[in-house]
């Protein structure tokens, strides 16, 4: 059993059949690469995940628990944190703030009206944003407004928040995308060391190879909406049918 | 002491040396020079003044903070006079019980129509409010005033009559809304040589509540709970999927708001014990927004900046009239005179409305941030000449502080 069981998930826009059949599982403590080319519905999966969107039909259990017609904020409290595509940031405040809020979210719950204190008032809450901040290697940065951050470092700051809130399952959505190579270089490192160092599921959605093949345990590969194979980074790469779905089109 | 940094300290602080200066600071020319007319520090004038900052204050923790744009909160200043006038007709003129009614009335009220309108956000959730506050008027207006069921005295507004029942009101104590004893109207008028300065209970009394108010404010924007708030603001999504709930975020932060309006409303009918459904109409909900918006959403002294702004212009300008024009321009030959107030005329006296949209107008184009931000320009604006100054006097740069 794995910590995520995804469970013959359909999901339908209209007429077109977005998610079909998908069977997922994710094995605890590994990192879970879903690939496949543009429109295949990988975000439409991790959205269903994360309830976002709520499926046709199907399960998707985390931990043994069923996360469908849970709220968002429900199911990170369960223990999943989510990256976006481009990254979600809380751009009108500082790092430090941005870092903070999350840490409030694991000690207080989904809303506290702590509205007497000072923020100042809050050693443990601090502490431990500023631990996470140096973590980051973004300790000098924590009085920017977040806005101004260049896109690698809003990456990096958004992977932090989530990790903050130590989630047994993060999910990230392209965590690359559009970025220049050294942002995504530097994001690969970043990964692979969170990879290294701590026990933690990820699962990520990525387009770049260069990305998956440097992190990936396991790969699903991902195509109109179904799960083409399932198997490790070197059988992938060899896989006729990949190529044809998915690699032969990039090349 | 107090839970509050320095730089809030002293924030405090100021406003509570201006607030208690107000007679003196108000009223700076002497009663019968020509200026006169531009004295502000009357009573009436005054306790407006502080009543609609603290309504601008609590509205600006919702607005301010969350982003989210209520043009209904009119509606619950007028909830807060209806009940403060009932106090005054059930039980006494005291005027505590009103203002704790008004409070606890309007903040309840503030819930019920909070919990529907924030289902929406954005310009939706404006129009709800308005819709909210405009139903609150038409029913203080009319449904709630016939002869079965009067709640609110219709067109005449709510007043206290000499048969209501007023079971605690003392046999001596005064005929007027009173703290204790002391009459709201109560005044003392000192006069030093040409000036004269009135000290009013009523006005101390607002200005000690909007001091403890605007204290509290601080501690609230100071606090997770309001750094949550501006969180909404910046990213609703981003919070979601933080694990926290916005709704009841949103939530508290609209009646918190609504008690703001509710206190701002029952010390107005502790000023003068009568309470009327225009005080509900959407103009008056817009008021509060325009206050807010001048004097600089989001900050904390703003809103007091902008409701003393508006209610200033809208008492002293509305005075100036064409006989006080001609006064004036008197020194000009005759038909340049009557040129010249014919161009100013449609500004002033009951065109001030004109003045004030101008002046809203040029804020919102080159001071975003309100007079605050007009504030800190000038004061940026002056450091740097003085540094300047010094460099050439000294010869040598200063390091920068
Ligand atoms: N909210 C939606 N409404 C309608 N169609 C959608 C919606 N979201 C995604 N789709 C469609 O579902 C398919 C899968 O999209 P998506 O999951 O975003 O793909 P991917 O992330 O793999 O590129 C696409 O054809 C897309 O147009
Ligand atoms: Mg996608």
């Amino acid at each position: 059993m794995g910590i995520l069981e995804v469970k013959g998930v359909n999901k339908r826009f209209g007429g077109l059949q977005a998610l079909g059949d998908v069977n997922l599982s994710v094995a605890e403590n590994t990192v879970h690469a879903i690939i496949g080319p543009n429109g295949a519905g990988k975000s439409t999966l991790l959205n269903c995940l994360v309830g976002k969107l709520i499926p046709d039909t199907g399960s998707v259990m985390f931990d043994g628990q069923s996360v469908l017609g849970r709220a968002p904020y429900e199911i990170n409290q369960m223990g999943i944190s989510r990256v976006f595509q481009t990254p979600e940031i809380f751009g009108d405040l500082t790092v430090m703030e941005n870092m903070m809020i999350p840490c409030f979210a694991k000690r207080d719950g989904a809303f506290e009206l702590n509205a007497m204190p000072s923020v100042g008032s809050q050693k443990d809450i601090i502490e431990r944003a500023e631990s996470v901040l140096e973590d980051m290697n973004m300790a000098d940065k924590r009085h920017m407004h977040s806005a101004s951050l260049s896109r690698g470092d809003k990456r990096r700051l958004e992977i932090g928040m989530c990790l903050s809130q130590e989630p047994r399952l993060l999910l990230l959505d392209e965590p690359t995308a559009g970025m220049a190579r050294a942002d995504t270089n530097n994001t690969i490192d970043l990964l692979k060391q969170i990879k290294d160092e701590r026990d933690i599921t990820i699962a990520i959605i990525e387009h770049d190879m260069h990305v998956v093949f440097s992190l990936a345990e396991r790969i699903t590969v991902l195509a109109q909406g179904t799960p083409l194979v399932e198997d490790t980074p070197e059988n992938i790469k060899g896989h006729p049918k990949v190529r044809e779905a998915y690699l032969g089109e990039s090349a | 002491m107090f839970g509050l940094d320095k730089k809030d300290k002293s924030l405090l602080a100021i406003v509570a040396i201006l607030t208690l200066l107000a007679p003196f600071i108000l009223n700076p020319f002497p009663t019968d020079s020509a200026m006169a007319q531009f004295n502000a520090g009357y009573p009436d004038l005054m306790q407006r003044f502080v009543i609609f900052g603290i309504f601008a204050v609590g509205f600006n923790i919702l607005f301010g903070l969350t982003g989210y744009l209520s043009f209904g909160h009119a509606a619950f200043l007028g909830v807060g006079s209806y009940s403060a006038v009932w106090m005054f007709k059930l039980l006494s003129y005291n005027i505590i019980p009103a203002i704790i009614l008004a409070v606890i009335i309007a903040g309840l009220f503030s819930l019920l129509i909070g919990f529907v309108s924030l289902r929406r956000s954005g310009i939706y959730f404006s129009i709800l409010t308005l819709a909210f506050a405009q139903m609150s008027f038409a029913l203080a207006y009319s449904v709630l005033s016939n002869p079965k069921f009067n709640l609110t005295n219709g067109e005449t507004g709510l007043q206290v009559y000499n048969d209501d029942p007023q079971i605690l009101q003392g046999a001596n104590a005064p005929d007027l809304p009173h703290l204790f004893g002391l009459s709201m109207r109560s005044t003392y008028t000192m006069e030093i040589g040409p000036w004269a300065f009135d000290f009013n209970a009523g006005y101390y009394v607002c200005a000690v509540i909007m001091m403890v108010a605007f204290y509290l404010a601080i501690r609230i924007f100071r606090s997770p709970f309001g750094m949550m708030l501006r969180a909404v603001k910046s990213n609703q999504q981003r919070m979601n999927y933080t694990g926290l709930n916005t709704r009841p975020y949103t939530l508290a932060a609209f009646v918190i708001s609504g008690m703001y309006a509710g206190l701002a409303g029952g010390l107005m009918a502790a000023m003068d014990p009568l309470a009327g459904a225009e005080r509900m109409q959407w103009t008056a909900s817009g008021e509060v927004v325009l206050m807010t918006i001048l004097g600089g959403a989001g900050t904390l002294i703003g809103p007091v900046l902008g409701a003393g702004f508006i209610k200033y212009f809208e008492n002293i300008f509305s005075k100036i009239n064409d006989n006080v024009l001609h006064g004036w321009f008197a020194f000009l030959p005759d038909g340049l005179e009557d040129f010249v107030v014919t161009i100013i005329h449609p500004f002033v006296g009951k065109g001030w409305h004109l003045t004030l949209g101008l002046m809203f107008m040029m804020v919102v184009i080159f001071l975003p941030g309100g007079l605050v931000e007009g504030g800190q320009r000038l004061a940026a604006w002056v450091r740097g000449k003085r540094n300047k100054g010094k460099d050439k006097t000294t010869g040598k740069t200063e390091p920068a502080e």
